[in-house]
């Protein structure tokens, strides 16, 4: 079989999902995944060589990748911010944070700075709801934002490629201390 | 001493608790899976967790056992158990904690719940966005695999079980069950349609359960203490705890796991510390975007799944979002239809169609432009979604704009009347994306 555009470490990460499901199909959603992960997007090659890959045809897996948000049809910039604007963020300064964001990147919703690093998007609900305002920046959450909060980040991902300031394990809002 | 019992938050609460399958073992982790491989048979499980009264923790309160005892008996072939972890519905944020922080309850419950059907593979399908959850749940399952916890003929018993993480990808319909499992299956998230339900024709068309993560989370303790026990915390007709999850205007915030049956007021001031800033309340959502808003005459509604649908509303997932006598109700009926537009599936028209116009509307109201004849033309569109689409996701999304309508009325008229928003009047009014 000859692939467009996956290489051959992403096609090995790819089958190491097939034991999982006893029908091929079920790795559709894994694969998108991984190619993008490995891409920064799902391009038509990237979904022409999925569908060979799993004995599909490219639309079946073309449908699939348009009904998630999670997919970028686009190539997107090294870091994709994503703020959460449903009810429990919006009530809490979800807009004030988009705002700051499109003044301290200088772009739009939707758009990617001209050096590449960062895609604003804005997004619905992402379950940190006790912890708003909040954003994803590619696979980690960053919650009870302040607009110094959100600089102090930006500045961390420019020079570090990281920021302390993620979410990790244990670090959701304290349990309740209960007298 | 905690004022209220904590049965899942207990282990976690601890400190230095990670979760560990070395630190969940010390507190009794899996004695309860190894009782029911020894000492019980698939129905006496089952009979176990019916009598206990444990209902669905993901919004629709369906009993549990009952769920488990419609998969068929004499099926021939395999059978599925998918745990839900999408925690998709707005407000919502309470299984990512459990997953984080205690991961083996879960997959403790899990396994119980698979013997008890006789399934050998259980997917947790979790929601795309969290990486964290996924990793924690994969290092989860491969202590567990190496522990012979999880894997072949477990404990001799002749029992095999695989657990798989599988992986979302952005899409509220898929919490679902029935559009969770076609999203398994490789496809675009929409929901069947039901009969056959999927303990029939389920996951690959076999008998499968979809509970979820706070369900089965449940389950290790209902074994291990006894129905009885279960039932000691609650109410009659909703044993048990729940973990509320409270978000919005509230000094507090957090997931607290209380009784069932709790009255909102105790939950709002006590619990979470009052309303921000001590302002006035103006509205509830008592269980998630779903929910029907409550105005603060409910509030001494004890939360449990009939008292809550008995005002008009759901207790759903349990998800409290408060608001503040500052927050504009049109606005917040805006918010939470634009989520509803984006995330329709677009099978059914009248969800698809409805919800767009729906917004429409809304969007004009809150703008200055909206018209006496709006109201009317808003209860129109809603009597021709509910009750019109596949799945509960049309009854979903006219709740906000009936329980605002019905609770709210006057502010409406004063947007239309006034001709813009008393609240915002200069603000960005939608992030449309």
């Amino acid at each position: 079989m000859k692939f467009k555009v996956l290489s051959k470490e992403t096609i090995q990460r790819i089958e190491a999902q097939y034991p999982k499901y006893p029908d091929l199909r079920s790795v559709t959603l894994p694969a998108l995944r991984i190619a993008q992960e490995d891409l920064g997007y799902v391009s038509e090659p990237a979904m022409i060589d999925i569908a060979e890959l799993l004995d599909l045809t490219p639309i079946q897996v073309y449908e699939v990748a348009t009904f998630y948000t999670q997919y970028n049809m686009k190539p997107v910039g090294k870091y994709l911010v994503q703020v959460c604007k449903t009810l429990s963020c919006a009530l809490l300064g979800a807009m004030s944070i988009v705002e700051h964001l499109q003044k301290s990147l200088g772009i739009g919703i939707g758009e990617t700075t001209n050096d590449g690093f960062f895609s604003l998007k804005v997004v619905e609900c992402l379950a940190s709801c006790g912890s708003a305002p909040m954003m994803q920046i590619n696979n980690r959450y960053y919650e009870n934002l302040t607009p110094e909060k959100v600089d102090q980040i930006l500045d961390d991902l420019r020079e570090n490629g990281r920021s302390d300031l993620a979410t990790g394990p244990f670090m959701l809002p304290l349990l309740q201390e209960q007298s | 001493m905690p004022k209220y019992e904590q049965i899942l938050f207990n282990n976690m609460s601890k400190a230095g608790y990670t979760g560990s399958l070395k630190e969940y073992e010390a507190v009794g982790g899996y004695t309860a899976f190894k009782k029911v491989l020894k000492e019980y048979s698939s129905s006496d499980v089952i009979d176990i967790v019916k009598k206990s009264g444990l209902r669905g923790r993901g919004g629709a309160g369906f009993p549990a056992g009952l769920k488990w005892s419609f998969i068929p008996k004499d099926h021939v072939g395999p059978r599925y158990l998918c745990c839900n972890a999408d925690e998709s519905e707005p407000g919502t944020y309470k299984d990512r904690q459990l997953m984080e922080f205690d991961p083996h309850q879960m997959l403790e419950g899990m396994a119980i719940c698979c013997y008890a059907i006789g399934a050998q593979t259980a997917y947790i399908y979790i929601r795309g966005e969290f990486d964290l959850g996924a990793e924690i749940l994969e290092n989860a399952i491969q202590e567990a695999y190496k522990a012979k916890l999880v894997g072949k003929d477990l404990f001799g018993s002749g029992f095999n079980l695989d657990i798989y993480v599988h992986r979302g990808a952005g899409a509220y319909i898929c919490g679902e069950e029935t559009a969770l499992l076609e999203s398994l299956e490789g496809k675009r998230g929409k929901p069947r349609i039901k009969p056959p339900f999927p303990a029939i024709n389920g996951l690959y068309q076999e008998p499968t359960v979809i509970n979820n993560v706070e369900t089965l989370a449940n389950v290790p303790y209902i074994i291990n203490k006894g129905p009885e026990w279960f039932r000691t915390i609650g109410t009659e007709k909703s044993p048990g705890t729940k973990v509320f999850s409270v978000s919005g205007h509230v000094k507090k915030p957090g997931n607290y796991e209380l009784p069932l049956g709790i009255p909102l007021r105790e939950i709002i001031y006590d619990v979470a510390g009052g309303i921000l800033g001590d302002k006035q309340l103006k509205a509830v959502i008592p269980g998630g975007a779903s929910a029907p808003m409550m105005p603060p005459d409910q509030l001494d509604t004890p939360m449990d799944f009939d008292s809550v649908a008995a005002v008009g509303s759901m207790l759903g997932s349990a998800a409290i979002t408060v608001m503040d006598e500052d927050t504009c109700i049109v606005w917040a009926a805006m918010n939470l239809m634009e989520f509803f537009y984006h995330e329709s599936c677009g099978q059914c028209t009248p969800c698809r169609e409805g919800s767009g116009w729906i917004l429409q509307i809304l969007r004009r109201i809150e703008g200055g432009e909206g018209r006496h004849s709006d109201l009317d033309q808003l209860l129109e569109l809603c009597t021709r979604i509910g009750g019109r689409t596949v799945c509960a996701f049309g009854d979903a999304e006219i709740g906000p704009i009936l329980s605002t309508i019905k609770h709210f009325r006057s502010e409406y008229e004063r947007h239309i009347e006034e001709k813009g928003c008393p609240f915002h009047p200069n603000a960005t009014l939608s992030m449309a994306h």
